[in-house]
C-alpha cells in the first residue's frame, strides 16, 4: 500500500470482504432478532450436548467427580469463550446434583472467568454453598504440563466424567486414552480439525466444529441465541451456492476451453478473494 | 474357563500393545535398520528453490515449535539450514514461539559451529531471537523489520550488523523457511508474512499439521515437508547433491526405519482388533440361531 | 456495573477491530497490534495471578500434608528455581544476555530437565495412537471400512514401505500406488472434508463474535443482573 492510500478511509480492495461480511452479520442479527419476536427456530439433536446430563447423573451416582477441561488457549480465543460457557451450563447441573466438580485450567485469565462462571451458576441453581475457588485453580501455561497433571489427576481421582470443550492441540489424543482407560465417560468438543479425529475415536460423544459454538444456545435455549444458528445457516448457503457456481464455471472453462467462460470464471474467483 | 478367542483377541491389554509399540521402534533402532527413502514433488520444491539461490541471498528461517516436537522439526531444520549455507545464502534465525530460541541454538551449534566454522557472525549469519505477539510480530516485521528487531538475541544494536543492511522488511527476503507445529506457525506465515509480502514460503511441519496446508500449495506455499517422512525427503535430496553431509544430516532418515515398522505393527493390530470383530459376530449370529 | 462495564467494553472494542480491517487510516491500521500488544501486557499480568494461585494452591497442602504433598514440594521447587534462575539471569556473562543463552543455569536446566520432559509427554501419542486405531478401526458399517481402509493406505504411505509395495505397479496403474494413494486421499477427499468443517468452524466463530460484541453471550461475565 502507498501512502496515499494508506491514510484512506476505506480499502477497496477489501470492498468484497465488507460486502460478505455485511451480508452474514445482518442474516445472523436479523434472526436472532426473528426469534427473540417469537419465530419458532428448530435446531437438530446434538448427541454430545443431550449426552451432558446423562454424564453428570452418571457422576453423582458413582460419587465421583466430573472433570472439566476448558483447553489449551487463553480468554482472547472464541473457543476458550465456548468452553467457560459450557462449563457454567455443567456447573449449574453439578450444583443441582450435588456433584464434585473440578476445572484445573492452564490460563490464569481463564482461571479468573471461569471462577465468576462457575460462581454464578451455583448461585442461580441456589447452592452457593457448594462452591469453592478450589475448584477451579491454575496448573501451568506449559501444555504437556498440563496435561501430565490433567492425567496425574484422572488416574488417582478417576473422575466417571471428562469433558473437555474448547481449543486442543497435541494433547487431545493423551487426554483421550486417559480417560478411556479409567472408564470415564467422555464428551469433547473442539473447532480443531486436526483434533477432531482423535477425539472421534477416543470419546463417547464429540462436537465437531461449529457444534462447539452451537452448545451455548442449546444447553439455554435461548431464543435469541438460537436464532443466532439459524443466521449461520445463512452464511453456509452463500458458500455452498458460491463453490456450485465456482465448479460449474472452472468445469466448463476446462472441458470447453473458451476464453467468455475463463474470463467470467476467474473474475467470479476474485469476487472472493482476499487482499490484504 | 477362558474366554472364546475372539474375546481375547477384542480385549488386548492395552500394555502389550505399548509394549510391542516400544519394541518396534526400539529394536530398528538397535539393528540400524534403514529404509531409502524417495524425495516426492512437495518436498523437491523446496530443495530446488534453496538450490537454485544465488550465494548472498537472503533466507529468513522462523523455528516455531518446542522440545515436544523436535524430533519431527529439527531435521528438516537442520537439512535446510544446512542447504542454504552450503549455498552461501545469508541466513536470519528467529523464532515467535517461547520455546523456540533453544531449537534455534541447538542448530546454530550442530550446523553453523559444525559444518560452516568460517562463517562470521553478523556477517553471513544472525541469531535474532524470539518475537512475541504472534502474527501481530510477522505484521510487524512486514511493515517495519528493524523497528520490531532491535537488537539481536544477544542484545547488540541491529545496525551494528553488516548482514542488516538493506533488510526493512520481510519483502527485502528471498525465501521464508517457515519449521512450525501448530499456532503460530506456517499458516500465519503464509497470511500475513509470505503473501502479502510477495515472498515465496517453504514450510516443514508436523504430520498432523500438513494436511491442512495443503491448500496453500503450490501457490502460496512453494512446498510441504509433512513430519518425518517430509524431513527424510529432504535429507535424502540434501545427500544425494552433497554426499560429505550423510553422516550428519541422516537424523529422519534413521527415523525412518522405527517408524515404518510401528506403522506395521499398529496395521496388525487394527486386523487384529477386526478379526476378533468379525469372529465376535459369527459367534453372536450363532448364538442368536 | 458488573457486567454492563465489560459489555460495553467488548462492543467498542470489537466493532473498533472490524472496521479497522477496512480503513487503512491510522490510528485504526495498527489498532490490531496495539490491541495484540496490550493482550500481552495484560497476560504478562495474569502470570502474576496465576503464579500466586498456584504457590497458594500447593503451599496449603504442603501445610496441611494432604495426599500426595511431596509432589507440591517438587512443584514449588521448580517453580521457584525456574523463576529465580531466569529472572536473574544466572550463570550469564552479562545482564544483556539472553536468559536461555548458552551458558546460563536457565538453559543448562531446559535441557536437562524440560526437554526430556516434554519430549517424553509426547512420545506418549505414539503409543496412545496404537491403542485407540486397535479400539477404534472396526469395520463396522461402510464408512467406517472406507475409513479403515483409508487409515491403512495412509500408515503405509507416509513410510518408504508403502512405496516399496506398489513400485512395481505399471504407469496407467500408477495412481493406485500407495504413496500416490495417500497423497491423494490427504490432498482431497480429506482436504474437502476438513474444508467444510472450517467453513461450519468460522461461520460459528462470526456468529459467536457477534453475539459477544453485542452482549447477547455474557455467561462468561459471571451471568448475574447489574448491582
Amino acid at each position: 500500500m502507498d501512502a496515499t492510500s494508506a491514510q484512506a478511509w476505506f480499502n477497496p480492495a477489501k470492498a468484497n470482504l465488507l460486502v460478505i461480511a455485511a451480508l452474514v452479520v445482518a442474516a445472523i442479527v436479523w434472526s436472532i432478532a426473528r426469534a427473540r419476536g417469537g419465530a419458532p427456530v428448530k435446531i437438530r439433536r446434538i448427541a454430545g450436548l443431550d449426552a451432558i446430563e446423562e454424564a453428570v447423573g452418571r457422576a453423582t451416582e458413582m460419587g465421583r467427580s466430573v472433570l472439566y477441561v476448558c483447553g489449551m488457549r487463553d480468554m482472547d480465543n472464541v473457543q476458550t469463550i465456548a468452553g467457560v460457557t459450557i462449563l457454567g451450563a455443567i456447573a449449574r447441573k453439578t450444583a443441582e446434583y450435588d456433584t464434585r466438580l473440578l476445572a484445573p485450567t492452564c490460563r490464569s485469565l481463564v482461571m479468573s472467568t471461569a471462577r465468576e462462571t462457575v460462581r454464578a451458576s451455583y448461585l442461580a441453581a441456589g447452592r452457593p454453598d457448594l462452591y469453592s475457588d478450589d475448584m477451579i485453580y491454575y496448573v501451568t501455561d506449559e501444555q504437556f504440563g498440563y496435561v501430565a497433571h490433567l492425567d496425574g489427576l484422572m488416574v488417582r481421582q478417576k473422575p466417571a466424567t471428562c469433558i473437555y470443550m474448547g481449543p486442543f492441540f497435541a494433547e487431545s489424543l493423551i487426554l483421550a486414552e486417559t480417560g478411556n482407560s479409567i472408564g470415564a465417560i467422555q464428551v469433547a468438543g473442539t473447532a480443531m480439525p486436526t483434533q477432531l479425529p482423535f477425539f472421534v475415536a477416543a470419546c463417547d460423544y464429540t462436537l465437531i466444529g461449529e457444534e462447539l459454538f452451537a452448545a451455548s444456545a442449546y444447553l439455554s435455549r435461548d431464543p435469541g441465541m438460537m436464532g443466532s444458528l439459524k443466521g449461520q445457516d445463512f452464511g453456509k448457503l452463500i458458500a455452498m451456492g458460491a463453490i456450485a457456481i465456482g465448479v460449474l464455471l472452472e468445469t466448463a472453462r476446462v472441458l470447453t476451453g473458451s476464453g467468455g467462460i475463463a474470463s467470467i470464471s476467474t473474475a467470479f474467483i476474485r469476487l472472493f478473494a482476499l487482499n490484504f | 474357563m477362558s474366554a472364546p478367542l475372539h474375546q481375547r483377541l477384542a480385549r488386548v491389554d492395552r500394555r502389550l500393545i505399548f509394549l510391542a509399540i516400544g519394541l518396534s521402534v526400539a529394536l530398528p533402532l538397535i539393528l540400524n535398520l534403514r529404509l531409502a527413502v524417495r524425495p516426492t514433488p512437495i518436498v523437491t520444491k523446496i530443495f530446488d528453490k534453496i538450490e537454485s539461490l544465488p550465494p548472498g541471498s537472503r533466507v529468513l528461517f522462523s523455528f516455531d515449535y518446542g522440545p515436544s516436537t523436535m524430533p519431527e522439526n529439527q531435521p528438516m531444520a537442520e537439512a535446510t539450514l544446512r542447504h542454504a549455507l552450503a549455498k552461501e545464502c545469508r541466513v536470519y534465525l528467529m523464532t515467535i514461539w517461547e520455546t523456540g530460541p533453544p531449537q534455534i541454538v541447538r542448530a546454530i551449534d550442530e550446523v553453523v559451529k559444525k559444518d560452516f566454522p568460517e562463517r562470521v557472525y553478523g556477517r553471513d549469519h544472525i541469531y535474532l531471537g524470539f518475537k512475541a505477539g504472534q502474527q501481530g510480530a510477522i505484521n510487524a516485521l512486514l511493515a517495519d523489520f528493524k523497528g520490531l528487531f532491535t537488537t539481536d538475541a544477544n542484545g547488540a544494536e541491529i545496525n551494528s550488523f553488516e548482514i542488516m543492511q538493506g533488510v526493512e522488511s520481510i519483502r527485502n527476503f528471498d525465501l521464508i523457511v517457515a519449521i512450525g507445529s501448530g499456532l503460530p506457525g506456517v499458516k500465519e506465515w503464509i497470511q500475513f508474512g509470505g503473501d502479502p509480502g510477495n515472498v515465496p514460503v517453504a514450510a516443514g511441519v508436523t504430520a498432523v499439521e500438513a494436511p491442512l496446508l495443503y491448500p496453500y500449495y503450490p501457490r502460496q506455499l512453494l512446498g510441504l515437508m509433512g513430519g518425518l517422512q517430509g524431513a527424510a525427503e529432504y535429507e535424502t535430496a540434501l545427500i544425494a547433491k552433497y554426499p560429505h553431509y550423510e553422516t550428519q544430516s541422516s537424523q529422519a532418515i534413521v527415523m525412518m526405519g522405527p517408524q515404518t515398522v510401528a506403522h506395521v505393527v499398529i496395521i496388525l493390530f487394527i486386523v487384529l482388533g477386526n478379526v476378533a470383530y468379525f469372529l465376535e459376530r459369527r459367534a453372536r449370529k450363532k448364538e442368536g440361531r | 456495573m458488573k457486567t454492563s462495564v465489560p459489555i460495553a467494553v467488548t462492543f467498542l472494542v470489537g466493532t473498533s477491530l472490524v472496521l479497522a480491517i477496512f480503513i487503512p487510516h491510522t490510528p485504526f491500521s495498527t489498532l490490531d497490534e496495539h490491541f495484540s500488544v496490550w493482550f500481552n501486557i495484560l497476560a504478562c499480568f495474569a502470570f502474576t495471578l496465576g503464579g500466586g494461585n498456584l504457590l497458594k494452591t500447593h503451599l496449603t497442602k504442603i501445610g496441611r500434608r494432604e495426599r500426595d504433598w511431596q509432589y507440591s514440594v517438587v512443584t514449588v521447587g521448580g517453580f521457584l528455581v525456574m523463576l529465580v534462575a531466569g529472572l536473574f539471569k544466572l550463570g550469564a556473562p552479562s545482564w544483556d544476555y539472553d536468559y536461555i543463552g548458552r551458558e546460563t543455569w536457565f538453559k543448562h536446566i531446559y535441557d536437562a530437565t524440560f526437554t526430556p520432559l516434554q519430549a517424553t509427554m509426547f512420545s506418549l501419542l505414539a503409543f496412545f495412537v496404537a491403542s485407540a486405531s486397535y479400539r477404534a478401526f472396526r469395520a463396522k458399517t461402510r464408512e467406517a471400512t472406507l475409513l479403515l481402509i483409508a487409515a491403512a493406505v495412509i500408515l503405509l504411505g507416509r513410510t518408504p514401505l508403502g512405496h516399496v509395495l506398489t513400485a512395481w505397479l505399471p504407469e496407467p496403474l500408477a495412481f493406485l500406488q500407495i504413496s500416490n494413494l495417500s497423497t491423494w486421499i490427504l490432498g482431497v477427499p480429506n482436504l474437502a472434508g476438513q474444508r467444510a468443517i472450517l467453513i461450519g468452524i468460522a461461520l460459528g466463530i462470526i456468529s459467536s463474535a457477534i453475539k459477544l460484541i453485542l452482549g447477547i453471550e455474557r455467561s462468561h461475565l459471571g451471568g448475574g443482573r447489574d448491582a
